[in-house]
């Protein structure tokens, strides 16, 4: 029976939303056995979270001092030596398993399937390609071991179950100096994460100005919503970077998705194909976002959405 | 300092890409094809560091077909001082790409490999990656601002919680995201001077690697549509439908 090693996102501090989705997809390949491997430093209180996912049969942790800010060059090589014991190696499609998991790939002599999106047999996978308007079905070849990033958004997060035995591993693996972590300018506020939220609010160009972008926050805090946003709205300084929904951006599946003065070009429904209620409000009944949106509404955002945020309290 | 760039053909980022019926792929014929957006983003930031007297050379590598000549071309109006064309018809896996690139690295003596974070026909996001892999270099992916400070660069990278700086030794490896800059518009006698600079064509065999893909596209399909829900007239008519469908909380 084969063994399948997920990779953990983390922050240095908790696990990411990714893990639990990956466990998830492991399942679904049938494995024997399902371990995940923490890299960080410190460990303890990630690997906690790691073992307290339902279907995990152990925890691996590496902890070593290069391993406090997930640096691929430096992660690599460990997850290689510890790769030789599995069949499946995957990771989160987040920018942390995008980042590393393809140099791992490389270092084991093998491809990748990234954002894989379902397992139709223990090498067949389908997976999106342009933006999502295909989706192809690739076979790997059977002897050989699988590395996949898992696209998130297509999977349920794994409940919590017993906590799996956590066992220390270490790796002679010689770790490279020429990367070095400099800083991380993160955004912290107290509202949800983006790519696990229940509701998310998204703002566009239409916004005009992060001043503007107020009424958008201010609307997703009365509904305990993330916020997002288009590329176009992050172009123009409204907002920063990791806001960004869509095909380049975050890919997200919420239970709600608002999208207010966003146009819905292919790139941004990229990013919400797999929301369960897509609301759309812009002024123009033309715009292609209401091909899309279950739920229209055609007027000036500057008019209805303070209206909304007044209605929901 | 060389840089080389990667440049890929691909299907312009405004076609509406279409399944054919018989599942066999995506219909290709007569479509617009362009230089993959990331990879003009990546090329103009290697233009920017020649220009700021950094680099002496950019080199853009392409591995694809004979009309892939035709987005070299535009490379080179953009910018570049060369240009190489890898023969392959055939399909070439980001694996091979990459084994491609290192050994024109390896042959040129490149000190900065500029890619794409992601070509937008496959939404891959590995070559990268898997070059510095396989140069045992460093990587920066998803790159949105670039300084070379002599043998080393120290790169902003958007990143899922913000943005986080690292700094590499060179050689390293590149890749660029959205925000690193606005490519330049081409002008006309830029398109003039870019028929006269050199364009090599070469292949896998002479660069001695081999086409070795590892997966079967066994099928292409449509994803399933979403489709045209109702339009509610009024902020009331929102909140009763929202309401209805029981996703406030
Ligand atoms: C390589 C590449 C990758 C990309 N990746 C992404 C991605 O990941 N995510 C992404 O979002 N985009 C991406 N894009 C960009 C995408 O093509 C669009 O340009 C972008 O999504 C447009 O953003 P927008 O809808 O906010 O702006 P616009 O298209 O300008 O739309 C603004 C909308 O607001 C409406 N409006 C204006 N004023 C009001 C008002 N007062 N009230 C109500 N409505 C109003 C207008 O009718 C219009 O529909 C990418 C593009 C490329 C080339
Ligand atoms: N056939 C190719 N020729 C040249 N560069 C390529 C090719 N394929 C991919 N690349 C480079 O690798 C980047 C990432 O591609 P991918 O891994 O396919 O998403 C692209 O943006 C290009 O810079």
């Amino acid at each position: 029976m084969s063994k399948v090693l997920v990779i953990a996102d983390h922050d240095g501090k908790r696990l990411g939303a990714g893990a639990a989705r990956c466990i998830t997809a492991a399942g679904k390949l049938g494995a024997a056995e399902i371990h995940i491997a923490v890299l960080a430093s410190p460990a303890a209180a990630i690997a906690a979270e790691a073992a307290a996912l339902a279907g995990v049969g152990k925890v691996l942790v590496v902890e070593r001092a290069e391993n406090a800010h997930p640096l691929a060059a430096v992660l690599a090589p460990q997850v290689v030596k510890l790769a030789a014991a599995y069949d499946y190696v995957i990771g989160p499609s987040n920018t942390f398993g995008k980042d590393l998991l393809p140099r791992v790939a490389a270092l084991l002599g093998v491809g990748q399937v990234s954002d894989l999106m379902s397992v139709e047999g223990p090498h067949t996978f389908k997976r999106p390609i342009y933006a999502g308007n295909a989706i192809i079905t690739v076979e790997s070849p059977a002897g050989a071991k699988l590395v996949a990033t898992i696209r998130t958004a297509s999977f349920a997060a794994a409940g919590s179950g017993a906590p799996a035995p956590i066992e220390a591993a270490s790796t002679d693996a010689v770790l490279p100096t020429h990367t070095r972590f400099v800083s991380l300018n993160a955004v912290t506020n107290d509202r949800p994460d983006l790519q696990s939220a229940a509701r998310v609010v998204s703002g566009g160009r239409a916004l005009g100005s992060a001043d503007n972008f107020k009424i958008i926050y201010a609307l997703a805090d009365r509904m305990g919503a993330a916020v997002g946003a288009s590329r176009a709205a992050v172009d123009a300084g409204y907002v920063p970077s990791d806001m960004q929904v869509g095909q380049t951006g975050k890919i997200i599946a919420p239970a709600l998705y608002m999208a207010i003065g966003i146009s819905g070009a292919i790139q941004h429904l990229t990013g919400i194909k797999d929301a369960r209620t897509i609301v759309a409000i812009n002024k123009d009944p033309e715009a292609p976002i209401f091909e899309v949106a279950d739920v229209g509404l055609v007027a000036d955002l500057f008019k209805v959405v303070p209206e909304l945020t007044a209605a929901l309290s | 300092m060389k840089i080389l760039v990667g440049v890929k053909r691909v299907v312009d980022y405004n076609v509406r890409v279409r399944v054919k019926p018989d599942g066999s792929g995506v219909a290709l014929d007569g479509v617009k094809m362009s230089i993959n957006p990331f990879d003009e983003i990546a090329l103009e930031e290697a233009l920017r560091i020649r220009e700021r007297g950094q680099a002496t050379e950019v080199i853009a590598v392409a591995i694809g077909p004979d009309d892939v000549q035709t987005q070299l071309r535009s490379a080179l109006a953009m910018g570049a001082d060369r240009a190489i064309l890898v023969k392959c018809d055939a399909e070439v896996e980001p694996r091979d790409v990459a084994r491609t690139l290192l050994a024109v690295i390896r042959q040129e003596g490149i000190g900065l490999a500029f890619l794409g974070k992601q070509a937008i026909d496959d939404d891959a996001g590995q070559t990268g990656q898997m070059l510095a892999a396989l140069w045992d270099r460093p990587q920066v992916s998803f790159a949105s601002k670039v300084e070379i400070n002599g043998a080393v660069a120290r790169v902003t990278r958007e990143v899922d919680s913000g943005l986080e700086t690292l700094e590499v030794d060179l050689p390293a490896v590149i890749t660029s995201d959205l925000r690193l800059n606005e490519p330049r518009y081409i002008k006309l006698p830029d398109i003039m001077k870019a028929k006269k600079k050199p364009l090599a064509v070469t292949d896998l065999a002479a660069l001695g690697v081999n086409h070795a893909p590892q997966f079967k596209v066994l099928k292409t399909e449509s994803p399933p549509q979403r489709t045209r829900g109702i339009i509610v007239k009024d902020v009331p008519e929102l909140v009763a439908e929202l309401k209805k469908r029981g996703v406030l909380s």
